[in-house]
């Protein structure tokens, strides 16, 4: 043992991946997000779905292990840096998979920058996150550019809405996604309002007057699922009949438990990544045997970032370096998407994809891929 | 000038839906304020585990229906069956909410009573004691969001032009009313009540008349414990979900309440409660809804600024004894 | 009731305390010296064989640990101004916090809409005279209220604080403000003292802010700000009618207090290079009046201890196993139950001040009598 982690530190002596097993063993990758706090869910599905690749590897390579570790930055930007300053120092760990919020990717990824590890997010969709020019970012996810305007051509051309309310969380995604929907729908948007994030309101009925008597019959809402099931349940409860659209965030088994049935019934939620349904490999069952519960939102997207990261180390990219420079070739087919980075970072825009998916009977199945106008 | 314009629009059009809606949230804070009023009256202590004590209540209900194969997808058919689920929900939160408020008075509260520690003291111990609860809660349901099943589907009983009023906005204020009209005989009218008067007003001479200070206490912490639970049941069949960390600001707000109306006067919790869901509906129909807290704690401060010790004043034992 | 007067005694003839009480001036000097050198000393406490890797949190950077550390220090140091010598319940102190992080937020991001992308330094005076304007305009009109009024004005003020950062274009909300500059200065090669990769040097400037508080507070302490404080603790009434301007020297307190919470925000904002609203929580307030009483309200050594105790108790559970799990999700737990024990066990706080000691006796015995 203790000689494999000496091989693993002494990094430059073997060139390339041509021999050397033992310079692959013993490396460790990171998850950077949201374990405890308001907004853990989302790190959990991420955290899972990304231990679950790294579960199946080891299975694999029995004598030959890589290990995930967990950094619990509670979704929060002034966590960040401390526990990204502990990332690396590790030297063993040579990718990362997050930082899962748009904020504390601000926070973090200079550090990971300066230090040269490379990092996929499967979920921090700010779109200018790509533009500081950090060669180690990578988006596994289209970011909101992508999405909002997505939501906002299904609206407009499969829902033919003609009056629209858009309602955001104010957070830094719900806002973002918002403001793309509106740009699209321009002036069928007949009224917006704001609300608070998820734990900080549960009581929507000025809200849902307002949607109620703007005679609006599709309602867009930016953020994340608790909020959307709560404020779908009033909604049905003041007998308005519209169809709410929301974007990924709301893309969980959670948003129906808390809406109930008969309230989520049609309910449209897009989603940049292609049915799970349509993905390769047994992905979906595996997840709920290891942990008991469905896949929630990105953990497929995790899921593959993590097997981009295992594929590249399992080829003999042992170095944080030799990842950086495969992530820039990288074309990875997974169970999400398929995977191929423009030098900013970004998904390929070829690659981009998203899909309406729509809630019956208490399922989420897929709808259509969204129209491009 | 045109921005003004159209969010009075706004106002207007929705005035008489944010009317009622606001009344329904503000008779669940005024219910929720009962207990830091009752509390604060005799003890001169903001009940930060108050909250808590509210949602224990809501699991409480919320795993018994699940006893009973009921979830968020549930169907009930029958008055009977509505009726009965509601009466077994509301017994195991007003058990649940009773009881835990009990227990953090004689394990928290009281040890330090018996040292006469400083209100500073009793105030942190009741930080204390809300975020053992919160996270108790909070580790022992998976942190995971609970549902319960729509009891009663709303549905308009009155509607005036753009107003309505819905079956379960109407079975919310007058349950507040009921509850409050109830307490409010009980403290005033009983022998028990008396007792609990006579310590907020003064518990030395109190105790000098054959009144015993611990047992007022605990039956204080108890009635709020009460007034808590049916809050909760309140609550569940207006929102429907639960989570651990769902009172932090629902409690705050009900706190707010109680001192807007006065803190301490039972009265004042309904009247604080009201006007409070009022303002919150007002404001949001205004400046939109992300103003709604802001807007609530401003209408806190003026109201203080004028009448500092709220809109009916301090008054458990002391107005009416 | 006999038992609890007796404790409190022995506490007023603490040992350690009063060895360093009886010692002439030049030595007591040297020891606070020799503690500030420590305290300098402490990214480094790793390298202490046996006792060093207990210390150091295993989950999250030493350095960084000890940054967020020094920062809570400095509110528990305001907000001891306000509660502890003031006897002024402020249930909403990270309203100034901030204040002084989002006035340097706004001044020096490349973000924010002024455009005026001023540097950290310049900031600062800026920010501390926006948070001292912020303490009186809240101080001004509420502090005619009385005990828990003013709390739960405080309460409110801090929440409209929070909502106006969460919900104004111009605060930017959680998109936040990204790129703000670090403080000032270079090593002789040329090389920025505060760079990202490594948390020490912020956590020096913290200690050096501290130091600097610490020595302003305990003046106003001694001075006759510090006596008029007390007079209002004990008896307002009394105080008034003996001639203390109690309204004049509240608002002392609260702007003191205030500019110090908002210094914090400034140090604060000059490391993670990016700040949203999410840093200004309500729980952040309570947590930091829970540090300041469990620490010894009305105690600077006490609202130190307690400041500490905050940052590092939940950041030393992260990567501790317990019964399986990380000790770091239970963190809360844990920690609400110790602020009960110390409260049942410890009403004065950890390091009591003498003087509280004595009004907790004086307590004590009103039971008796």
């Amino acid at each position: 043992m203790l000689a494999g982690a000496a091989a693993c530190n002494s990094t430059n002596n073997n060139t390339s991946g041509s021999s050397g097993g033992g310079d692959k063993c013993g490396l460790e990758l990171a998850f950077f997000g949201a374990l405890t706090g308001s907004s853990a869910n989302l790190g959990v599905n991420i955290a899972q779905g990304a231990e679950l690749a790294v579960n199946q590897y080891n299975e694999k390579h029995k004598d030959c292990q890589v290990n995930l570790k967990k950094f619990d930055s509670q979704g929060l930007a002034d966590v960040a840096p401390g526990l990204a300053r502990q990332v690396i120092q590790n030297k063993k760990i040579v990718g990362v998979i997050g930082p899962a919020f748009s904020g504390e990717s601000e926070s973090a990824d200079p550090i990971f920058e300066e230090a040269g590890i490379p990092l996929i997010t499967p979920s921090a969709t700010q779109p200018k996150l790509s533009a500081n020019g950090w060669k180690v970012f990578h988006r596994a996810v289209a970011s909101d550019t992508a999405q909002g305007p997505a939501a906002g051509n299904y609206i407009k051309s499969v829902l033919k809405a003609e009056k629209v309310f858009v309602v955001d969380d104010q957070s830094a995604y719900g806002s973002g996604l918002a403001e793309q929907v509106k740009k699209v729908l321009g002036a069928a948007v007949v009224e917006t309002d704001k609300v608070q994030a998820d734990g900080k309101q549960n009581d929507f009925s000025a809200t849902v007057t307002k949607i109620t008597s703007s005679g609006a019959t599709a309602l867009f809402y930016g953020g994340y699922y608790q909020n959307a099931g709560l404020l779908r349940k009033q909604l049905t409860g003041a007998g308005w009949k519209g169809v709410l659209v929301a974007g990924d965030g709301v893309n969980d088994a959670g948003y129906i438990k808390a809406a109930g049935n008969d309230a989520a019934e049609g309910t449209i939620l897009t989603c940049p990544c292609a049915p799970a349904s349509k993905a390769s490999g047994t992905f979906v069952a595996d997840y709920k045997a290891k942990w008991n519960v469905d896949a929630g939102t990105y953990s497929d997207v995790a899921y593959d970032a993590a097997n981009i990261f295992l594929q590249g180390i399992d080829a003999g990219n042992t170095t944080a370096e030799k990842l950086i420079t495969y992530l820039s070739t990288v074309n990875y087919k997974g169970i999400a998407n398929t995977y191929k980075f423009t030098d900013k970072g970004e998904l390929d825009p070829a690659q981009i994809i998203v899909w309406a998916f729509k809630v019956t009977n208490g399922e989420v199945v897929p709808d259509v891929e969204t129209p491009k106008s | 000038m045109h921005y003004l314009s159209e969010h009075f629009s706004s106002l207007f059009r929705d005035f008489g839906q944010l009317t009622t809606t606001g009344l329904a949230q503000g008779a669940i804070y005024a219910l929720f304020a009962l207990g830091y009023t009752l509390v604060y009256g005799v003890l001169r202590l903001i009940n930060f585990a108050h909250s808590e004590v509210f949602i224990v209540g809501t699991f409480g209900a919320v795993l018994t229906w699940s006893a009973f194969g009921l979830d968020q997808n549930s169907h009930i058919d029958g008055v009977g069956f509505v009726v009965l689920y509601l009466l077994v929900g509301l017994l195991a939160a007003v058990i649940a909410s009773g009881g835990t408020a009990v227990v953090v008075e004689l394990t928290a509260y009281r040890p330090l009573r018996r040292k006469n520690a400083p209100p500073l003291v009793f105030l942190i111990t009741a930080i204390g004691a809300s975020t053992v609860l919160s996270e108790l809660v909070g580790v022992l349901t998976d942190r995971s969001v609970r549902s319960s099943p729509i009891f009663v589907q709303p549905h308009d009983l009155i509607r005036i032009g753009n107003m309505s009023l819905t079956n379960v906005q109407l079975i919310l204020i007058v349950t507040a009313l009921v509850m409050m009209v109830a307490l409010d005989l009980f403290i005033n009218r009983t022998r028990l009540g008396r007792g609990v008067r006579a310590v907020a007003q003064n518990p030395d001479s109190a105790a000098l008349m054959g009144v015993n200070k611990n047992r007022v206490i605990s039956l204080i912490f108890l009635l709020g414990g009460l007034m808590a639970g049916v809050a909760a049941v309140m609550y569940m069949m207006k929102i429907g979900t639960t989570r651990y960390d769902a009172g932090f600001y629902l409690g705050i707000k009900a706190f707010t309440a109680a001192v807007l109306g006065g803190i301490g006067n039972l009265r004042g919790a309904l009247l604080g409660g009201l006007i409070l869901g009022l303002v919150e509906n007002y404001g949001s129909g205004f400046f939109g809804t992300q103003w709604h807290d802001a807007v609530a704690f401003v209408a806190l401060v003026l109201i203080l600024l004028f009448r500092p010790t709220g809109l009916l004043g301090e008054s458990l034992g002391r107005a009416r004894a | 009731m006999s038992e609890t007067t007796g404790a409190t005694k022995r506490e007023l003839r603490n040992p350690l305390r009063g060895w360093y009480a009886n010692l002439p001036r030049p030595a007591r000097w040297a020891v606070l010296a020799v503690v500030a050198a420590l305290a300098y000393l402490l990214p480094y406490v790793g390298q202490v064989p046996v006792v060093g890797p207990q210390i150091i949190t295993a989950g999250i950077d030493w350095p960084t640990a000890l940054f967020n550390m020094s920062y809570y220090v400095l509110l528990a140091l305001g907000l001891n101004v306000v509660v502890g010598f003031a006897g002024l319940l402020d249930l909403g102190y990270v309203g100034f916090f901030a204040v002084g992080a989002l006035t340097v937020a706004v001044l020096t991001s490349p973000d924010s809409q002024l455009g005026t992308k001023w540097s950290w330094l310049a900031a600062v005076p800026v920010a501390i005279a926006l948070s001292l304007i912020s303490g009186l305009v809240l101080g001004w009109p509420t502090l005619r209220l009385r005990g828990d009024y003013l709390a739960i004005v405080t309460l409110g003020f801090a929440e409209i604080i929070r909502v106006a950062a969460d919900s104004t274009e111009f605060l930017r909300g959680d998109r936040g403000f990204s790129k703000l500059p670090h403080p000032p200065g270079t090593y002789a090669d040329g090389k920025p003292i505060f760079a990202i990769m490594d948390a020490t040097p912020y956590f020096w400037l913290g200690v050096t802010l501290i130091i600097l508080v610490v020595i302003g507070a305990r003046n106003l302490e001694r001075s006759r700000v510090g006596r008029s404080w007390l007079a209002i603790r004990e008896d307002e009434e009394a105080a008034e009618v003996m001639g203390v301007r109690t309204i004049k020297f509240k608002l002392w307190a609260f702007a003191i207090g205030a500019s110090i919470g908002g210094f914090g925000g400034v140090l604060f904002a000059g490391q993670p290079g990016f700040v949203n609203s999410s840093s200004f929580q309500l729980l952040f307030s309570i947590l930091v009046l829970a540090g300041v009483v469990m620490g010894g309200s009305g105690n600077i050594p006490g609202a130190i201890l307690g400041g500490v105790l905050i940052s590092y108790i939940p950041d030393r559970l992260r990567n501790v196993e317990v019964f399986g799990k990380d000790a770091f999700e239970y963190r809360f737990l844990f920690f609400g139950l110790l602020i009960i024990l110390i409260m049942i066990f410890r009403p004065q706080g950890l390091i009591p001040s003498r003087r509280r000691a004595a009004e907790l006796k004086d307590r004590a015995k009103e039971v008796q009598a």
